[in-house]
C-alpha cells in the first residue's frame, strides 16, 4: 500500500508539534507530509516572543523547527503561503500562492490572531495597522515594536492580560515610557481575582509602568505625520507615539466555516480532534473547539496533539482527548505568578483559603471544593506551587490541614535581617568565620565574595554558605561588591566558561592539563584548577588524553575517599543495593583478612570498607572480585532502588532491574559535580529519588517519571520533572543525554540541583527532550564514547599507573 | 613540638632515588619519630616535611604539589615545603627535616636516636 497524503494548515507551534508526533509514531513511512504556513520561517516558540522583545533573546533562539527539520523528515515545506481553499469534495487545498495539492487527510492548525477592536484611526484605508500600531503576536511583529521602540518616547500597550503585560515588560528595556491600558477591573482577570492583580499592579508601578483601569480605548489620535495618543470613552486621554494592541485573540477557524464544517467559536472537534463533520479532517490548536472550550495556552495543546497523532497513525484508535484543566506558572515583571482553574468561588459549598500579605507582595488564595482543588492563585512566594498544580490537575484530596497547603510548616524560621545578626555570629560553620570577621575582611580592602573566602577561607568548607557570605560582602560593600568574573569560568584559573573551554581545548588540540594552563592561562598553573581539568579533559577526549597523574586529587589517584588518618574507603559497586550471597561473603572475608577497622553500610545502599592504608589496597580489590564502586570522585557515583515489583505489592515498576542497567551503563562517567541516582517502584519514593541528582519513578503502565536537580544534602531540593518516559530504554536515553549536557555546560563542581536553577529548567527541556538546538544525537553519541572508554580503575591495582603507586618510598628506620 | 628540628645533631640516611617519586609527588618515610614526607616539586627540588598537617592532622604526601607548596587533602590548607608553614589565613607548622641529594639519591637527615627523647 502506497503512502497516504496527510496535508497541514499551519505550521505554528500546534502544526508542527502534530507533525512531530505523527512522526515519532512512525509517520514517516505512513504519511506523505506537506504543509503550509503563514510566515516565512520554520516553527519557533511563540511563547518566547517576549524575550525576543526585551531583548534577552534573539530570534534565532526560539526556533524550534528550523528549515533542516522539514526536508530531513521528507516533509514538504511551503511557508509563506496561506491556504485560501478547501474543496472537501474534491480533498484538495489551494494556497495564495496558486499551489494546489490533494489530501487523503487534512489537519488545520491556523491557529489565532490578535483580535484588534473597532477603535477609530487604529487602521489605515488599505484595513492594514496604521504605521505605529503593533499586534504582538508574529516575529514580524516583535520586528516593528523593537525597530519603533527605538525613536519612541512614550508606548501604550492595549490590553492589561498576560501578553500585553509581557509587552509592557519588553518596552521597558527599549527605554521607552510605558502605559498598559486596560478596559478590566483588574490585570490579568483570565487568571488573577481583583486583589492580586492590585497588588500586581503596585509591582508593576512600582518598576514605573502606568496602569490606566477601566479604559475603554475610543480612537487613535494623530495624523499622517504619526500617532500622538489614545483617547478613551471618559474623555480622557495618554499620550504616546506606539501602540501595542494585547486584547484577546481570535481564532482562524474562517477557513472552516467556508468549506462547511461546523464552527462555532472554533472549529468544532470530536474526542479525536477530527471535525464532527469530516472524518478525515482533523483540527488542532487554538482553532479547535472541543466540549465547548477552546484553549489559548500550549500545554492542552500537546495533549491534543498526542491524541491526533495516536488517532491517525492507527497507534491507538481509541485515543481520546478529554480536555484539559489549565494551570499556569509565570513571572510577569518579576513578579511570580501560579494560577489555577477558577479565581472566584462558585459554588455554595466551595472553601476559600487564603493568605495575604501586602507589604511584601505576597497574595495566596485557594479554592476547594470536597476537599479537592478547584482553583488557585499564587503571587509573590510560590514555592507551593508545584504541589498545588499536581493536586489540582490530578483531582487528588487535599490534607485536611489547611495551612499546610499554603505553607511548609516547620520550615526553619524566617532568617534575621543582615542588619540585625550580631557580629559573633557565625556564618561558615566548617571553618568557624564570623560575621565581623567577612566585615573586617572587606574593610581590608577585599571587594568580592570570592576574595573575602580565598582570605578567611569561609565558604571553603561544605560551601553551603556561599549565599549568605555573598549577601553579606555585598552588605558590607554598600551594595556594590564587584562580581568576580571566575565565577562565571568552569573553574578559576582558566578565563573561560565550560561551553568555551571546550572549545578551545578541541580547536588547540590540548591533551594535558599542563598545555591547557599553557595555551589558555598564559602558563600560570592554579592548583585548585587541576582536578577540574582533568575531569574535563576525560569528558572531552575520553579515553585520549594525557593522564597527568599529579593533576589530580589523592581519591582520583587512589580510586577511594580519604580518611581524616590518610587511610581510604573501599567501597564496591552494588547496583540497586542489591548484592549476592558469595560477594557478601568475600566482603566479610576481606574485611577480616586485612583487619579492617569499621564495615559499614552508606547512604548509597553499598557497603563501605573504611579505614583500609593505601598499601593495602591492591589486594583489597583483587580479593573482593568486585568492580569499584566510584565512592571517592567527581562521577557518576550509584543508583539506589526500592524493591520494584517483584516483592512489593505497592510497586508499580521494575526498579530494581532498571537501577542494574544504570549503574552498569554510567559507571564511572566523569562529570562536574557527583551524580547520585536513584530509582522508585512507585511514587511512594522509598529510594528517595526525587532528592536526587536524577531520579527515576515509576506512574504504571511501564511509564517512568524522569526528575532532574533533587539534592538532600547540604542543601535540600526536591528535584523538577524532566519528562515521563516509556520504558527502560528511553529512561536510559534521556538520562545519559541530560549527564552529558550537564557535562558539556556545568561549571566544576556545580552540582544539578545549582545548574538546574541557574540554566533553567524549560531551556535543559528543550534541549533534551525537545532536541531544540539539534544536538541531541550528538550528544548521545558522545556518552556513548565515554561509555565505551570506561575502564575499572581498580585494575590499576594489577598494574599500577606509576611506579610506588600504591607504596611508601623506604621504611627508614631512624 | 615546634622545635627547630634542623640545629640539631643528624644523621643522614639515604631513603631512595629522586626517580622513584613521580614529578610533583611525594612519599612517605615511616620512622620512629612518625611519618615524613619527601616531596619531589615539578622542577625537581627535593622537600622533607612530617607528614602532619597541623590543622587536623591531614596526610600532607597525599596532597596536590604546586610550586613548593602541598595542599593538604583532608582541608586544603595549603603548607609551604620550605618552612613547613601553613600559608594563606591559616597559622600552623608541620615541621622539616634537613634533606640532600647526591648522585640522584636523596638523603634524610634524621636526629640521633640519643637526642630524639
Amino acid at each position: 500500500m502506497g503512502k497516504r497524503k496527510l496535508v497541514v494548515i499551519g505550521n505554528g507551534m500546534a502544526g508542527a508539534r502534530a507533525v512531530e508526533e505523527v512522526l515519532a509514531r512512525g509517520g514517516a513511512d505512513m504519511f506523505d507530509i506537506t504543509m503550509f504556513g503563514d510566515e516565512p520561517y520554520g516553527n519557533y516558540n511563540r511563547i518566547l516572543l517576549s524575550n525576543v522583545l526585551n531583548g534577552s533573546q534573539y530570534p534565532a533562539d526560539i526556533v524550534m523547527n528550523p528549515l533542516d527539520w522539514y526536508r530531513d523528515n521528507g516533509i514538504t515545506l511551503h511557508a509563506g503561503s496561506p491556504v485560501t481553499d478547501i474543496d472537501r469534495a474534491a480533498k484538495t487545498v489551494r494556497s495564495a500562492a496558486g499551489v494546489h495539492v490533494s489530501y487523503d487527510h487534512l489537519m488545520i492548525a491556523t491557529g489565532s490572531r490578535a483580535f484588534i477592536p473597532p477603535v477609530e484611526g487604529m487602521t489605515g484605508a488599505d484595513g492594514q495597522l496604521r504605521h505605529g500600531v503593533y499586534a504582538f503576536r508574529t516575529l514580524d511583529d516583535c520586528d516593528g515594536i523593537i525597530a519603533k521602540a527605538k525613536e519612541s518616547r512614550q508606548a501604550a500597550v492595549i490590553g492589561g492580560g498576560l501578553l500585553g503585560l509581557e509587552a509592557a515588560r519588553g518596552l521597558i528595556n527599549h527605554g521607552c515610557k510605558v502605559h498598559v491600558i486596560h478596559i478590566g477591573k483588574h490585570l490579568m482577570e483570565q487568571q488573577l481575582d481583583g486583589p492580586a492583580g492590585a497588588m500586581l499592579r503596585s509591582a508593576m508601578e512600582a518598576m514605573g509602568v502606568e496602569v490606566h483601569l477601566h479604559k475603554s480605548t475610543t480612537a487613535v489620535l494623530g495624523d499622517e505625520r504619526g500617532i500622538t495618543g489614545l483617547a478613551f470613552k471618559d474623555g480622557t486621554t495618554v499620550e504616546c507615539d506606539l501602540i501595542v494592541v494585547s486584547a484577546g485573540i481570535r481564532p482562524n477557524a474562517e477557513i472552516g466555516m467556508r468549506c462547511g464544517l461546523t464552527v462555532e467559536r472554533a472549529i468544532v472537534v470530536d474526542d479525536h480532534m477530527r471535525s464532527i463533520d469530516d472524518p478525515d479532517v482533523y483540527v488542532v490548536g487554538e482553532c479547535a473547539q472541543h466540549r465547548g472550550r477552546v484553549y489559548g495556552l500550549v500545554a492542552p495543546l500537546w495533549d491534543q496533539a498526542k491524541v491526533l497523532a495516536e488517532h491517525i497513525t492507527g497507534r491507538n484508535r481509541q485515543a481520546a482527548y478529554h480536555g484539559s484543566k489549565l494551570a499556569t506558572k509565570l513571572k510577569v515583571m518579576g513578579v511570580e505568578v501560579a494560577a489555577m482553574g477558577i479565581t472566584e468561588p462558585t459554588e455554595e459549598r466551595d472553601e476559600v483559603v487564603q493568605f495575604t500579605e501586602p507589604k511584601r507582595g505576597t497574595y495566596k488564595k485557594l479554592i476547594v471544593r470536597d476537599g479537592r482543588l478547584v482553583g488557585g492563585i499564587l503571587m509573590g512566594d510560590i514555592s507551593k506551587a508545584a504541589y498545588l498544580m499536581q493536586a489540582f490537575d490530578r483531582d487528588t484530596p487535599l490534607p485536611e490541614e489547611r495551612l499546610s497547603l499554603l505553607f511548609d510548616i516547620g520550615a526553619p524560621a524566617e532568617k534575621v535581617t543582615l542588619e540585625e545578626m550580631p557580629g559573633e555570629a557565625q556564618v561558615c560553620n566548617c571553618n568557624g568565620v564570623t560575621k565581623a570577621a567577612i566585615g573586617a575582611c572587606v574593610a581590608g580592602g577585599a571587594r568580592n565574595a570570592s576574595a573575602v573566602m580565598k582570605a578567611t577561607r569561609g565558604g571553603m568548607g561544605c560551601g553551603s554558605c556561599k549565599g549568605l557570605i555573598n549577601e553579606l560582602v555585598d552588605f558590607f560593600c554598600g551594595g556594590e561588591a564587584e562580581e568576580d568574573p571566575s565565577i562565571h569560568y568552569y573553574v578559576p584559573g582558566v578565563p573561560l566558561s565550560t561551553t568555551d573551554l571546550i572549545d578551545a581545548i578541541v580547536a588547540n588540540d590540548l591533551r594535558s592539563v599542563s598545555s591547557v594552563f599553557k595555551v589558555l592561562a598564559g602558563g600560570k598553573e592554579d592548583p585548585s584548577s587541576k582536578p577540574g581539568l582533568a575531569n574535563l579533559l576525560s569528558t572531552v577526549w575520553k579515553g585520549e588524553y594525557e593522564d597527568e597523574r599529579d593533576a589530580r586529587f589523592i581519591n582520583d589517584r587512589m580510586h577511594g575517599n580519604i580518611q581524616k588518618d590518610g587511610t581510604f574507603s573501599v567501597v564496591p559497586e552494588m547496583p540497586g543495593g542489591v548484592c549476592t550471597p558469595d560477594e557478601l561473603k568475600r566482603i566479610a572475608d576481606v574485611a577480616v583478612k586485612y583487619k579492617i577497622p569499621l564495615v559499614k553500610l552508606t547512604g548509597g545502599q553499598r557497603i563501605d570498607l573504611v579505614g583500609v592504608p593505601r598499601d593495602d589496597l591492591p589486594g583489597v580489590w583483587k580479593e573482593l572480585g568486585m568492580p569499584a564502586g566510584h565512592a571517592w570522585g567527581k562521577s557518576y557515583r550509584t543508583c539506589k532502588s526500592c524493591i520494584g515489583t517483584d516483592h512489593c505489592r505497592f510497586g508499580l515498576g521494575d526498579s530494581m532491574a532498571l537501577a542494574t542497567k544504570i549503574e552498569r551503563r554510567f559507571r564511572g562517567i566523569d562529570s562536574p559535580g557527583k551524580l547520585k541516582l536513584a530509582t522508585a517502584g512507585c511514587p511512594r519514593n522509598c529510594s528517595e529519588a526525587y532528592v536526587k541528582d536524577i531520579g527515576a519513578v515509576a506512574i504504571g503502565d511501564d511509564k517512568w517519571e524522569i526528575y532532574i536537580g533533587g539534592a538532600a544534602g547540604a542543601h535540600i531540593r526536591k528535584g523538577d520533572l524532566l519528562c515521563v518516559v516509556g520504558s527502560h530504554d528511553e529512561a536510559l536515553q534521556v538520562m545519559g543525554r541530560f549527564m552529558q549536557y550537564y557535562r558539556e555546560t556545568a561549571k566544576w563542581k556545580e552540582r544539578t540541583y545549582s545548574y538546574v536553577e541557574r540554566v533553567g529548567l524549560a531551556k535543559i527541556k528543550s534541549i533534551v527532550i525537545d532536541d531544540s538546538e539539534g544536538i541531541g544525537d550528538r550528544l548521545d553519541k558522545s556518552i556513548q564514547q565515554s561509555i565505551d572508554a570506561y575502564r575499572d580503575p581498580w585494575l590499576e591495582g594489577q598494574q599500577p599507573a606509576t611506579p610506588n603507586q600504591f607504596t611508601s618510598l623506604v621504611p627508614a628506620e631512624g | 613540638m615546634a622545635q627547630d628540628i634542623s640545629s640539631i645533631d643528624v644523621s643522614w640516611i639515604e631513603v631512595g632515588k629522586v626517580a622513584d617519586i613521580p614529578p610533583a609527588g611525594a612519599r612517605v618515610v615511616k620512622s620512629s619519630q612518625g611519618d615524613i614526607a619527601v616531596f619531589r616539586t615539578a622542577d625537581d627540588a627535593v622537600f622533607a616535611v612530617r607528614d602532619r598537617c597541623p590543622h587536623a592532622g591531614g596526610p600532607l604526601s597525599q596532597g596536590i604539589v604546586h610550586d613548593a607548596r602541598v595542599t593538604c587533602p583532608l582541608h586544603n590548607w595549603v603548607i609551604d615545603l620550605a618552612s613547613g608553614a601553613a600559608t594563606g589565613p591559616d597559622e600552623g607548622c608541620a615541621g622539616t627535616y634537613p634533606v640532600r641529594v647526591e648522585d640522584g639519591v636523596i638523603l634524610l637527615g634524621l636526629k640521633l636516636p640519643a637526642a630524639a627523647a
